[in-house]
């Protein structure tokens, strides 16, 4: 396997339901690919199987056994605790000393600009707070592979726009990100490279100015087309 | 009409001057039934965590046989419970029937499944919406079910208090395996039983009166839970009023 991560025609079948069809994927290391499409097309179901949540129901997942991987949902599931215990939780899942755990999360916290929140109940900071403390959780595990489900989806455009930094500072320190959205802005601001799905098929994978070229694409799909143009939800 | 407002009258009495055998029934009731509560619940909030995060062969049919056990009469288990006590029985050595033992055990294999079946569904309903985050950072089943108990912890209260409620209102169980025996065994709902068909009326309502104030502090507590966890209606599980 080259890279960090390798899929070989992967199906995911959920009853009647094709959620993914032959889908072949290489994941670099240091890169930052974009998951894009409509609502439905696969990109959670794509994301699930790459940090292993989801089993193929055909194909293969190849992973490089010391990897470590991280994912942040769209809404993150905090547990009635602190802020500060929210994020040593995973590190003590991870197999941190719980003293070592929380000393590492007030790291992470002050990575995130959270630290004066470190005490707070979780459930009480704003969503765009509460992201990023997923975002702090995420990266206290130190992955080298983060992954994110439209994570600035449900986010005002301020709490948008820290989140996004958040997600380019950890980029920049060679971590490999895969992000789904539907934000083409964000895509182009952060991807090195953009996955197109329609369908649970892999329509377009191209670096990230070639995929913008509209000519490439409204040759691919006119549903892509459409998305592009933002017509598409 | 006189003979109950006289008998209430009389019963008010009683309670206001704390009168000691009202008393003692009252301290022995709450102790069988706490006992037995923290028993039941001991095994059961653990056992319904791990069965509402755990899939296996055979799960859907425990789930059956648990949810048919939550309406288990009292007396049946007091029958079930008499048989494996009495001196021909496999625990006949222990020597616990008609004692304060012999209650609590009766009273802990009724709210046993209680408690495991409202574990379980709160667990299991926390797991269908956050299990997957939890799983995305490593936990497993049993790791998961135990993190999902302690953040439903004001939920798994409220369940725990309903098996209080549902132990200290039966009647069937204890009076099997207790025997009702007066400084001994007799219970709240035992004592009413009998005084009622003695025709001591002001002992027996005296009594109905101290029950009904214990259920109804444990319903309040329950909706006193509910509105601190910011629930927008009182909570489904309310402790029954009757005696079972």
């Amino acid at each position: 396997m080259s890279g960090v991560m390798q899929l070989k025609a992967v199906d995911v079948r959920f009853g009647a339901v094709q959620a993914l069809t032959r889908v072949d994927l290489r994941l670099a290391a240091g890169e930052r690919l974009a998951l894009i499409g409509a609502n439905g097309s696969g990109k959670s179901t794509l994301l699930r199987v790459l940090h292993g949540l989801l089993r193929p129901t055909s194909g293969s997942v190849l992973r490089d056994s010391a990897m470590r991987q991280a994912m942040v949902f769209q809404r993150p599931y905090m547990l009635r605790a602190t802020a500060l215990t929210n994020v040593a939780l995973g590190l003590w899942i991870a197999g941190s000393r719980w003293k070592h755990a929380r000393e590492k999360a007030l790291r992470a916290l002050d990575r995130v600009g959270l630290a004066d929140a470190a005490l707070r109940r979780a459930g009480e900071l704003s969503g765009g707070q509460q992201q990023r403390l997923a975002l702090a959780r995420a990266w206290s595990l130190q992955p080298d592979v983060l992954l994110l489900d439209e994570p600035t989806s449900s986010l005002d455009p301020h709490a948008k726009r820290d989140v996004e930094s958040l997600m380019a500072d950890f980029a920049q320190t060679g971590m490999t990100v895969v992000f789904a959205s539907h934000n083409l802005g964000q895509v182009k601001r952060l991807a090195t490279r953009v996955v197109y799905l329609e369908h649970g098929r892999v329509l377009a994978d191209l670096p990230v100015h070639d995929f913008f070229n509209r000519s490439v694409l409204g040759e691919t799909s006119r549903e892509a087309d459409l998305f592009l143009k933002g017509e598409l939800a | 009409m006189n003979t109950f407002t006289d008998s209430a009258a009389t019963a008010l009495a009683l309670v206001a001057g704390l009168d000691p055998m009202l008393l003692s029934i009252v301290t022995r009731s709450l102790a069988v039934s706490g006992a037995a509560c923290a028993l039941a619940c001991g095994i059961g909030l653990p056992l319904g965590a791990w069965i509402g995060v755990s899939r296996f062969a055979g799960r859907g049919a425990l789930l059956t046989l648990l949810n048919t056990l939550l309406a288990l009469p009292s007396v049946v288990v007091g029958l079930v419970v008499y048989l494996l006590l009495s001196h021909s029985g496999p625990l006949g050595f222990l020597g616990w029937l008609f004692s304060f033992k012999a209650m609590v055990l009766a009273q802990a294999l009724l709210v046993l499944p209680v408690a495991a079946a409202l574990t379980r569904q709160a667990v299991e309903d926390a797991d269908r919406a956050h299990g997957e985050q939890l799983a995305s950072l490593g936990a497993r089943a049993a790791l998961r079910g135990l993190l999902l108990a302690w953040d439903e912890r004001y939920a798994l209260v409220t369940v725990v208090i309903a098996c209080f409620g549902r132990a200290v209102s039966e009647v069937g169980a204890v009076m099997i395996v207790g025997g009702n025996i007066d400084g001994f065994t007799r219970v709240m709902t035992t004592a009413i039983a009998l005084e009622t068909t003695k025709g001591d009326l002001p002992l027996a309502l005296a009594l109905g009166m101290v029950l009904l104030f214990v259920v109804l502090s444990l319903n309040a507590t329950i909706a006193l839970l509910a509105r601190w966890r910011g629930a927008a209606t009182s909570s489904p599980l309310m402790v029954k009023g009757a005696a079972a």
